[in-house]
């Protein structure tokens, strides 16, 4: 640098371009992202989350949990028990394999007791640690009088209650990891719960596929290709919104999770939705003379029932991965200071604008 | 307690509210305040390192260091403008000097500057804090109480400046006290008493604020077209101003400070709303589904 041009005086020793990019008020608005900001030996401004992989895995365990609670209920309702029964036990497994996780990372039993010390709104992880707890108590108690038919009117209560409580616990971690300093997570702020529900209801939807006989799991199938398709879409929304700032989320390791999550997410949707109409082509034939159907349907049957079963299990994957690639990209995008530092100098600027 | 804060629960025992003003321009690195904090809180040892970064070998704020003097070498171009340097005929005679023997017209900067918690108006780690460790002091400061931590870090992601950190051996967070034992006392915090040219100063905020104005109108007299205060008032940030502000001579970037940070927890209500929104979208959904079509 030589002259003595006053606006390019000063140069951070940690800026990697060289160039000292300088927000003018008035100026043009930029289409295309600047020079890589200036920095503190490319420090990272904020910190990077200390979680660890179990509290990945409880996003996608904890939200698939929530959407078999109304699974469960509308199932019981109608009367199919194989249904009912298997998703009532996936919301009390569940819950358990939630609050295990939870402990895992903070280290020791008693210090999950601490979350239930208070109730804060302006914390979403005391609002999850509570619905979570609820959510347990209230899913017991209607799988109680799904399995063991005890307590009818009580256990009838647990599973409206359960089902009610069930999609917040699918999403509200979507608020946890937006109300943070991670440039990712903040800016995903209004499409993120929509991803976790979808992706929940998909998930939910996905596990009882595998579970249930095929011919009591047609509303898991449509659950699943449902959740499946909204994903995407929502996804997509939250694309559409990060811009440039979705970076992370297309490079390195979590770009790989996330494009390998869309993939079995659209292919496991098509499959569960192309396996589960045979199948149902066949319930009808079974209905007006099962024998003569049956035996000509047969090979059919068999075949769609494993794509369907397949299916479920790619969209199952796609959606652990989905809450991973979100979870790691966040933390790359913590450990980069451009990822901070230049949204708020866009910030900047149009105020002064 | 005063300066845009509002806790009416400390029932008369408040005080009003305490902060650092920390001038940079007469920081010069000494490093006192890192090893008087670490002495008189107790704070282990986090790692003799070398990092190649000028002569912090600390850095940043973490779990084992609450106060990080940064170090910032910066080549620096001299502008006619440049006041504080000398008169046009001394710099007419460098520009001619630097010609002569082929060398690039500047000198070398050295930027110091003592950072730590703000202790923020809106603090997002408190808020954040699902179990009420974090909390506000009567003397408008913001403290984590160790017999509640949990260990669950999510103040660590929350904080705007990257304050907070998990301490490996015991899983809990650990930040700036700005020395709650020694307010009790009437004592100031370690840091500042240690600070040899009172480039840490403690005191009551909204005399602290007098004083910063005061200085940046001296130091812009002065000629440094760079000096501005950062996070001393209640607007122009999103944490409503700082109980810990600075004078800065560069850009907060450069300082490995954030140019505008937020209150993560301000968006809340639009979060929880988007996140009701879509929890009752799931809920319809999986109930339409369930009770429509075929079993």
């Amino acid at each position: 640098m030589s002259g003595g041009d006053p606006a390019a005086v000063s140069q951070g020793q940690g800026t990697r371009s060289g160039v000292a990019p300088r927000e003018r008020a008035g100026g043009e608005r930029r289409m295309v992202p600047p020079g890589e900001p200036r920095s503190y030996y490319g420090q990272p401004i904020i910190a990077e989350p200390v979680w660890t992989p179990e509290v990945g895995w409880y996003f996608f365990v904890g939200g698939l949990t929530g959407a078999s609670a109304p699974l469960a209920l509308t199932a019981s309702l109608r009367g199919n028990h194989a249904l009912a029964r298997r998703a009532a036990v996936t919301t009390v497994a569940g819950a358990g394999i939630s609050a295990a996780l939870l402990v895992k990372d903070l280290g020791r039993p008693a210090r999950f007791l601490t979350m239930l010390r208070v109730f804060k709104v302006t914390s979403p992880m005391s609002v999850g640690s509570w619905v979570l707890s609820a959510f347990g108590a209230t899913a017991t108690l209607g799988a109680a009088r799904e399995l063991f038919g005890v307590l009818p009117r009580t256990g009838r209560a647990g599973q409206v209650a359960a089902a009610a409580l069930g999609p917040v616990l699918s999403t509200y971690t979507a608020t946890l990891l937006a109300t943070t300093a991670v440039p990712v997570w903040a800016e995903a702020r209004r499409e993120l719960p929509f991803v976790f529900a979808a992706s929940s209801l998909a998930a939910a939807g996905a596990l009882a596929c595998v579970l249930t006989p095929a011919a009591h799991a047609g509303t898991a199938r449509r659950m699943a290709v449902a959740g499946a398709g909204a994903e995407l879409v929502a996804v997509q929304a939250m694309d559409r919104r990060l811009g440039w700032l979705g970076e992370p989320l297309h490079q390195g390791r979590p770009g790989t999770m996330a494009r390998a999550a869309k993939g079995l997410t659209a292919v496991g949707g098509v499959a569960v939705a192309v396996g589960g109409r045979r199948r149902s082509g066949l319930a009808v034939r079974a209905g007006d003379g099962w024998r003569s159907g049956l035996a000509v349907r047969a090979g059919d049957g068999w075949r769609s029932g494993l794509a369907v079963r397949a299916g479920a299990v790619a969209i199952l994957a796609g959606g652990l991965l989905e809450r991973f690639a979100i979870f790691r990209a966040g933390t790359a995008s913590a450990r980069d200071p451009k990822y901070t530092v230049r949204p708020q100098r866009e910030r900047v600027a149009a105020r002064e604008r | 307690m005063t300066a845009e804060l509002e806790v009416l629960t400390y029932g008369g025992t408040e005080h009003k509210r305490v902060g650092f003003f920390t001038d940079t321009s007469v920081c010069i690195g000494c490093k006192a305040c890192e090893v008087a904090c670490k002495e008189w809180n107790g704070v282990p040892e986090d790692g003799l390192n070398h990092t190649g970064m000028s002569m912090d070998n600390t850095g940043g704020l973490g779990a084992d260091s609450w106060r990080h003097v940064a170090f910032v070498e910066q080549r620096r171009a001299l502008g006619i403008e440049d006041g504080l340097q000398g008169s046009l005929v001394q710099h007419a005679a460098r520009a001619q000097l630097a010609d002569e023997v082929g060398e690039e017209l500047g000198e070398m900067r050295w930027l110091m500057s003592s950072d730590v918690c703000k202790h923020c108006t809106s603090a997002a780690c408190l808020e954040v804090c699902p179990t009420g460790s974090l909390f506000r002091t009567e003397f408008g400061t913001v403290v984590v109480q160790e017999d509640i931590c949990n260990g669950c870090g999510y103040c660590i992601p929350a904080c705007p400046f990257g304050v907070l950190d998990r301490r490996e051996e015991d899983g809990r967070v650990w930040k700036c006290t700005l020395c709650y034992d020694r307010l009790r006392d009437d004592q100031e915090p370690a840091c500042a008493q240690a600070c040899p040219t009172d480039s840490i100063q403690f005191g009551d905020l909204d005399e602290l604020r007098a004083v910063a104005d005061k200085r940046l109108e001296v130091l812009q007299a002065a000629g440094e077209p760079g000096a501005h205060l950062y996070l001393n008032d209640a607007d122009g940030n999103g944490v409503g101003g700082a109980g810990a502000f600075f004078l800065l001579l560069d850009e907060p970037e450069v300082y490995g400070l954030p140019p505008d940070p937020v209150d993560a927890a301000g968006d809340l209500p639009q979060t929880w709303r988007a996140t009701f929104i879509a929890a009752g979208a799931l809920l319809a959904g999986s109930v339409g589904l369930g009770l429509g079509g075929r079993e």
